[in-house]
């Protein structure tokens, strides 16, 4: 077989020259894209556990009504932490760990453009959690919700410092988001297998490189907003208060023209593991490539014009929110086609149910649910009714949770082996799989209901209106139901790694480079790369008569040659 | 105790409509629940199918190697297109029914959020009122919607879609109330530490009783005959209590505060917390942080015998 040489970095690998088995020391002064991938995951588990915790005892006290539990200002820190964690230290750095760990891997590269970039996007991320979360020690947790809404944000309505470490946390972790896409975006363009053009690109590479440029488009806006609110917190600067003569839906603007796309930030890497997943499983080439790669630049572009959906009660007139309404309509479209997409790819296959491809199957009918669901905050009318209540977090959740966790769930599953050299336990983590899915719907379908029925989100008790109670109870049923799961899943993978069976380096009959190498992937990722001549370049290998490749060249040559206009004119035109 | 109180009122689900306005979201609502549900069912058919009847047999061959099929492509972007321009224009039709420009048209009751509690003023006369709103029936009303410290928002569910109250910004909100009855609602911004107790009641009454309700409404308030109640009045006045609070018709002018001249006649307190009784407002004059954490009243130390004066005095002031 003929191989070709792998690019290297231009400047030697750092990590080549320290030895690998210097215990904690060599993870936190490691380059290597492989363990900081690794830390990002690590880093990920840890908050999912932290803001777990925190939204049981919101469920506890959410479960009986006019309940004592907890105290309001206690309660309002908890959700606010629960919220802000997990988009930004649970969802955010998972996704990061797989990227890290696998776009180098899947492009055939030894490791990331910018290695040192690499551990200081890690580091700062660590930093700004931690920031965050220091502010319990330092007199108060901020608690004005994950969108922290001005002049509620602001001293004189919150005068504990959480909301100035909200700001400082925030922007650290938004530094580190911010480098770590401009080093994905140059590994991708620049340290690709040369034989490897942009259409032969795994789809999750492809949807990484489209949310990069997402990233580096969307978190200015934050950040501007971030600094601002310090500016006016602590230097009495009034931005966003009416009373100095700024204005508190300038917030709003600045906060969702990040947030909607930060939605879109956390679902299109999802998107892209999915597009590995179901192929792989189903042994047939992923149904519309190009659709799927075209409709993820739709969604980034649109994603610009759709924050206003989030304001459609804020009174800024029919003719601005008809203009909203229409692109937050549209941006529906290239996010569902993807179903059918993958429900095509599964058509005529041979489906092998592993853990993964079942959170793979559970998400396609969850994600329709909230994606059918996020409809209707586009008709403006309905959004009156519904925004701002239980309906809102359900929503929210069947995306994050039945659309990102499940699709990081399901990435989980497939890469373990190749991360840990070992194998999960199966019988365990099909009751996981189930376990969590089942919790997850009791929490979270009854929540449709309380929020048409009047329940507003984010209150800390409720008056026993006739069905509240009883809903709320199965709601943090289910809750616990989830949580119970989460341990499960820890307790799989510490129990996998340190006594699983060992993994094959191509456990699932793969399509893509990172199966090629051993499981778990040496210190230096490749020494050769099989040929890439196709999106599949592992199945052409390990299939040379069948080869993908092969397949396009035929149907090229079986087509009619083009019309030649030296001959005379055939078809009378 | 706070159960009992609510049962007498309406049942306020998006689906019970008792507005026009409420209606016309309604209907858009049940077409939209129509059409996702049929999507919803057609994906999970789809899913269930085709998991069950192409899982992986033993030693199979390869599947056939589709990459794609531009006609079923066409139709998966066709079809949701032309859902969504259905629903774009139904909805814009729908947003001009409910939200119609107000022209010159100038509000019938200006409601402001505090934290935490509502104050309505209605234009043409000297009320002040809080907390229960009280509109007429069969009159289409314009409400003006404003805030006074955070960002609130004015939601009744029976009664039509929300709007936020931002401070500095004049909103709008049109609705017509189809029969008299009590209308739970419920702040539906985040507004603070006590967001969850800043309930909302509309009471729409009959424009009999309607005008009834103002006449008795725009009089001075009740003067107490007791010397329990009297004892009330000069402490309430003596005290702080008059510097937030006023009680129209003595010299208590304060404006920080919900409005208290009719005081005696709502049925519930602190924004729809509990039942207005003796017991309640007992308990919350002798310690407002026990009984709401974070409220903006501030714990006065008084004796027991004037709490009972004071809450004499207040339940008087019908």
């Amino acid at each position: 077989m003929d191989t070709i040489l792998v690019p290297e970095p231009e400047e030697s690998l750092p990590s080549l020259s320290v030895s690998n088995d210097q215990g904690i020391l060599q993870w936190i002064s490691s380059v290597d894209h492989k363990q900081i991938g690794i830390m990002y995951l690590w880093l990920s588990v840890l908050f999912l556990v932290v803001a777990g915790i925190e939204i049981l005892l919101v469920r506890l006290q959410l479960a009986i009504p006019n309940n004592h539990f907890l105290a309001p200002e206690v309660y309002n820190q908890l959700f606010t932490m629960h919220g802000t964690t997990m988009i930004f230290f649970v969802a955010m750095p998972a996704i990061f760990g797989f990227t890290t760990y696998f776009v180098p891997l899947m492009i055939g590269a030894n490791d990331m453009a910018f290695p040192r970039l690499n551990a200081f996007s890690f580091w700062t991320t660590f930093f700004g959690g931690s920031l965050l979360y220091f502010s319990f020690i330092a007199g108060g947790a901020p608690d004005a919700g994950w969108f922290n809404y001005a002049p509620l944000n602001e001293y004189n309505y919150s005068s504990s410092p959480g909301i100035d470490y909200y700001c400082a946390g925030l922007l650290f972790a938004g530094i580190g988001t911010v480098t770590a896409s401009i080093n994905f975006v140059v590994t991708i363009l620049h340290y690709r297998v040369p034989a490897m053009s942009l259409k032969q690109m795994p789809l999750f590479v492809w949807m990484i490189l489209i949310n990069s440029f997402l990233i580096l488009a969307a978190f200015p806006s934050l950040n501007a907003a971030l600094a601002m609110l310090l500016l006016d917190r602590q230097l009495h600067a009034h931005f966003f208060s009416a009373a100095g003569g700024g204005s508190a839906i300038l917030w709003q603007h600045l906060f969702w023209l990040f947030g909607h796309p930060e939605v879109y930030i956390v679902i299109l890497p999802i998107f892209g593991i999915f597009s590995e997943v179901f192929p792989v499983f189903s042994r047939k080439p992923i149904f519309g490539y190009s659709m799927v790669i075209g409709s993820g630049i739709a969604i980034a572009l649109l994603a610009f014009g759709v924050w206003v959906h989030h304001m459609f009660a804020t009174g800024l007139g029919n003719t601005v929110n008809g203009f909203f309404a229409a692109s937050s309509l549209l941006i529906g479209i290239p996010t569902g086609v993807k179903i059918f997409n993958w429900l095509a790819t599964m058509h005529g296959g041979a489906i092998r149910f592993s853990v993964s491809m079942l959170f793979a199957i559970a998400f396609l009918i969850e994600f329709t649910i909230g994606g059918l669901s996020g409809i209707s905050f586009a008709i403006v009318p309905i959004d009156w009714q519904l925004t701002d209540t239980y309906y809102v977090v359900a929503h929210l959740h069947f995306v994050f949770i039945g659309g990102t966790l499940f699709g990081l769930l399901s990435g989980l599953f497939y890469w373990f082996p190749k991360m840990s050299g070992r194998a999960p336990d199966q019988r365990l983590s099909r009751w996981f799989f189930w376990l969590f899915v089942t919790g997850f719907n009791i929490t979270f379908l009854v929540q449709h209901a309380l929020g048409a029925m009047g329940m507003p989100r984010r209150v800390y008790t409720y008056p026993n209106l006739p069905g509240w109670g009883v809903l709320n109870l199965i709601s943090t049923i289910g809750a616990f139901l989830m949580a119970g799961a989460v341990g499960l899943l820890v307790y799989i993978l510490v129990r996998a790694l340190n006594k699983g069976a060992i993994a094959a380096s191509d456990p699932w009959d793969a399509n893509t480079l990172e199966w090629t190498t051993t499981s778990p992937p040496g210190l230096k990722n490749f020494d050769r790369v099989i040929p890439v001549k196709s999106t599949r370049p592992f199945r052409d290998y390990k299939r040379p008569e069948d080869a993908d490749w092969k397949r396009q060249e035929v149907a090229y040559t079986e087509k009619p040659p083009d019309i030649d206009i030296t001959q005379n004119n055939s078809h009378g035109e | 105790m706070t159960g009992q109180l609510f049962l007498n009122i309406n049942p306020s689900s998006i689906f019970d409509a008792a507005s026009p306005q409420a209606a016309r979201i309604r209907h858009l609502t049940i077409e939209f629940i129509i059409a996702a549900s049929a999507i919803l069912i057609l994906v999970v058919i789809l899913t269930s199918f085709i998991s069950i009847k192409y899982r992986s047999k033993r030693q199979q061959e390869d599947p056939k190697q589709i990459t794609g099929n531009r006609t079923l492509e066409m139709w998966m972007v066709g079809v949701p297109l032309a859902l969504v321009i259905l629903f774009f224009f139904r909805s814009l039709a729908t947003m001009n029914a409910v939200l119609p420009d107000r022209g010159n048209h100038s509000p019938d009751i200006i409601i402001t959020g505090h934290q935490w509690f509502w104050e309505a003023v209605y234009p043409g006369t000297t009320i002040t009122t809080a907390n229960e709103i009280h509109l007429p029936v069969g009159k289409r009303i314009l409400m003006q919607l404003n805030a006074a410290d955070v960002i609130h928002d004015w939601w009744v569910p029976a009664l039509g879609g929300k709007m936020d109250m931002i401070p500095g910004m004049n909103n709008y909100l049109w609705v017509t109330i189809d029969r008299p009855g009590i209308y739970e609602g419920a702040c539906s911004e985040f507004c603070g530490q006590q967001h969850a107790w800043m309930r909302i009641r509309v009471v729409a009454e009959s424009p009999g009783d309607y005008t009834l309700w103002l006449r008795r409404e725009a009089a001075g308030a009740h003067v107490p005959q007791d010397t329990l109640a009297r004892a009330g009045a000069v402490l309430f006045l003596e005290s702080t209590c008059s510097s937030c609070h006023r009680v129209k018709g003595t010299a208590a002018a304060g404006l920080t505060g919900p409005d208290l001249t009719h005081f005696g006649s709502r049925q519930t307190m602190l924004t729809g917390m509990m039942a207005n009784d003796s017991v309640n407002l007992g308990r919350w004059l002798t310690d407002p942080q026990q009984v709401k954490p974070g409220a903006h009243m501030p714990r006065f130390i008084f004796a027991k015998d004037s709490i009972r004066a004071l809450t004499a005095y207040l339940e008087q002031l019908k």
